[in-house]
């Protein structure tokens, strides 16, 4: 499954950190976070998408606590 | 503005205000005249470093709890903090204060080249007015519009999904989607497409695609996923940036350590020439310039209708230097007409200026036609289409004379060579040279310009229809101007026969011409290219109806006309929305022009951060230089990278 996130990143170099730390959660088939269109796409394992980006999330404000995902 | 920018922007005015009286003071002796201990000098400064800086210490304590030592906001941190320890208070203050101005500038930079991109993709549209049963109607979400609906479209307002038009009459400006407001007339049973903006009429819109699958958000979907896939260049500096920062913070840390302990010189000297790595070892310049770089090159493209599908493609159209077009339809209008009918043994030839004027062929000649248009009835092919026009014409102008559909069968289309059918329980065939060697059937010398048809009957030949395609205006101009832009060969692919070709590909003025091709060989064709040009890229332009294969398999294919076609926007790298060939010459300089942009920016950046490194190292730069060179560094490649937003041919 493939989903977009809105996200506040605050820099390029940020972005590509947490792009970084969320492709080695397991489950993860692919992630991308735009710094110029401030999106997030995760593309992760059906049946524990949800949980994955519980995941992600939580990756992120490890690398980058400044950084804001919107989980809807 | 944001409400975090504003009050940032607040935070950094105040903040330089109370530097520059803190500075006169130390300047005219002030400090010492009053006396000041050291502590009281220091709290002076300590209380606007932290109004400006709180925050960067916060988020530094943050990430270095999880474990990230490599942080800028802790980098620049502990070079304030050394600061402070050697007494350099104007220093430390300096430093945060034109760190956090950098950063300002940043976000507003990069903040407004993506609202200037948001404003050119506003082709989104808000709103569909539905037709409900009772034939009245409600406003809905074009998401939620199924298929089947009808929906209103009033004057000025976007059309909101694709569709067919069922009633009224209007101008549509299609702007938004091609760049350029040609108005395109819409009227009942046209194919209407998102995006384009309604003009003067009213008209009535029976959807036939749902949202997702309408033009207008495929177009914003390639737009937002275009700095998805990332250029070589990009990667590169990604990869810089990882090793960068920390050899820059450990140089720091060998720096402020072994001289003192091995020569026993000052601490505080080395220290703060060691503060001076640890200003430039941020990365942030060098990431943010060539990733914006690329968005205002993919920005100025789609603003002109060309849409690029990432900043790989246009780093490799940058380097292309062979052009391969198809020729139908991209170099020429791909609106055939026939031009000549020559049965075979008559002398009576005849070329029609004007097709209007087909009463004046003889019975032999519309004869021959009615063969070939017998044989082409069930026939895609535009030169098929062409052939049942002018037969049209001859049906229309003389009513008696009917199209006898009863004795044809077992219609078999023979790709690249032509139609073969059965015709009064005989073999009619209709196709080009190859078609009638491969039946054995002896054609008649021919040496017109235009494509053939040469129709054959029970094994006997019985004519030619000859029919022509124009070159589009703008073809010569535009081949010139992308030879201009850094083209080197332009090639020409084309199942036409080889005189017929050359007489394109010389009035083109094409460098090289593959004729008399398969649709299969033109992929062998342009592998054969690539092969010869393997350093170099090698891009193929063509109309993405009956070539998807080959722009799928070039370096960089660039589909025209594509608005409003699928097959095209998907099989394509680059879309030209609209099917002028000039542009293929602006999307490379667009292209080049945005590769120079982020070299320069590479190389600026990376030569001022090595340059105060050396300078650092040696003590001749102090740490107002630092931060002044490395935020000055930034904000230059930002502001260099959003010149491309700015673009005009």
């Amino acid at each position: 499954m493939k989903k977009k996130f809105n996200c506040e990143v605050d820099c390029a170099d940020c972005a590509a950190k947490m792009e970084d730390a969320i492709k080695k959660i397991d489950g993860v088939i692919d992630a991308r976070v735009n710094f110029m269109t401030q999106k997030f796409t995760l593309e992760a394992e059906d049946d524990r998408f949800d949980e994955i980006v519980q995941l992600a999330v939580k990756a992120c404000k490890k690398v980058e606590p400044d950084a804001v995902i919107t989980v809807s | 503005m944001t409400a975090k920018l504003r009050k940032n922007l607040y935070r950094i005015l105040i903040t330089l205000a109370l530097f520059a009286v803190l500075l006169v003071l130390e300047h005219t002796g002030r400090f010492e005249a009053w006396a000041l201990p050291w502590y009281a000098e220091f709290a002076l400064f300590a209380l606007p470093y932290l109004l400006i800086g709180y925050d960067v210490i916060l988020k530094a304590c943050k990430t270095i709890r999880n474990g990230q030592v490599f942080d800028e906001h802790f980098l620049m941190m502990i070079a304030t903090f050394a600061a402070f320890a050697i007494g350099e208070y104007p220093e430390a203050l300096a430093v945060m204060l034109f760190y956090q101005t950098g950063e300002w500038f940043q976000s507003y930079a990069v903040g407004k080249s993506r609202q200037s991109i948001k404003d050119l993709m506003e082709i989104a549209p808000e709103i569909a007015h539905v037709l409900c049963e009772d034939g009245s109607f409600t406003e809905e979400d074009p998401e939620e519009v199924s298929v089947g609906a009808v929906i209103l479209v009033k004057p000025g307002e976007k059309i909101p999904l694709d569709g067919e038009v069922t009633d009224g009459e209007s101008f549509l400006d299609t702007a938004a989607l091609t760049g350029e407001s040609v108005p395109r007339k819409a009227s009942p049973g046209d194919t209407v497409i998102s995006g384009c903006v309604n003009g003067e009429g009213t008209l009535r819109i029976l959807v036939t695609k749902e949202y997702e699958d309408s033009t207008v958000a495929k177009i914003l979907d390639l737009v937002e996923n275009a700095s998805n896939k990332k250029a070589e260049t990009e990667q590169f500096i990604t990869r810089f940036a990882r090793y960068y920062t920390p050899v820059v913070t450990i140089g720091a840390v060998l720096l402020a350590v072994i001289p003192p302990l091995a020569i026993g010189a000052a601490w505080s000297e080395w220290i703060r020439r060691a503060c001076v790595f640890l200003i430039v070892s941020c990365p942030c310049a060098l990431v943010i310039s060539v990733p914006l770089g690329f968005f205002g090159g993919i920005g100025a493209a789609s603003r002109m209708g060309i849409l690029v599908k990432g900043s790989n493609y246009l780093e490799a159209v940058a380097r292309v230097k062979t052009v391969v077009f198809d020729k139908t339809g991209t170099l020429t209008k791909g609106n055939f007409r026939v031009m000549q009918i020559l049965p075979a043994g008559a002398e009576n030839e005849k070329i029609i200026e004007d097709p209007s004027g087909n009463d004046a062929w003889n019975e032999a000649q519309i004869e021959l036609l009615r063969l070939a248009a017998l044989a082409e009835q069930y026939s895609n092919h535009p030169i098929a289409r062409s052939v049942r026009e002018a037969y049209e014409e001859v049906l229309r102008a003389d009513a008696s004379a009917e199209m006898n559909m009863e004795d044809i069968r077992d219609v078999t289309e023979e790709a690249g060579h032509g139609v073969r059918a059965v015709y009064k329980g005989k073999e009619l065939l209709a196709g080009n040279e190859k078609l009638m060697t491969s039946h054995e059937i002896q054609t008649g010398a021919d040496a017109v310009s235009g494509t053939i048809v040469h129709v054959a009957h029970d094994g006997t030949y019985l004519g030619a229809i000859v029919i022509s395609d124009e070159l589009k205006e703008e073809t010569k101009g535009a081949l010139a101007q992308m030879k201009r832009a850094g083209v080197k060969k332009c090639v020409m692919l084309t199942g036409d026969h080889k005189a017929t070709a050359g007489a394109v590909a010389a009035e083109a003025g094409i460098d090289e011409v593959h004729s008399e091709l398969l649709p299969g060989d033109k992929v062998a064709a342009l592998e054969n290219l690539m092969k010869e040009e393997a350093d170099e890229k090698v891009a193929f332009v063509g109309d993405g109806v009956n070539d998807a294969p080959v722009l799928m398999r070039a370096d960089v294919g660039i589909a025209m006309g594509a608005m409003g076609s699928d097959a095209a926007i998907e099989a394509a790298d680059i879309v030209l929305m609209d099917d002028r060939i000039t542009k293929i010459a602006t999307v490379v300089d667009i292209a080049r022009r945005t590769l120079t942009i982020v070299k320069q920016n590479i190389v600026f950046a990376i030569g001022v951060k090595l340059l105060i490194l050396a300078l650092g190292a040696l003590g001749l730069a102090s740490m107002w230089l630092a931060v002044f060179a490395d935020v000055g560094v930034a904000v230059i490649a930002i502001l260099n990278s959003m010149r491309m937003l700015g673009y005009r041919v």
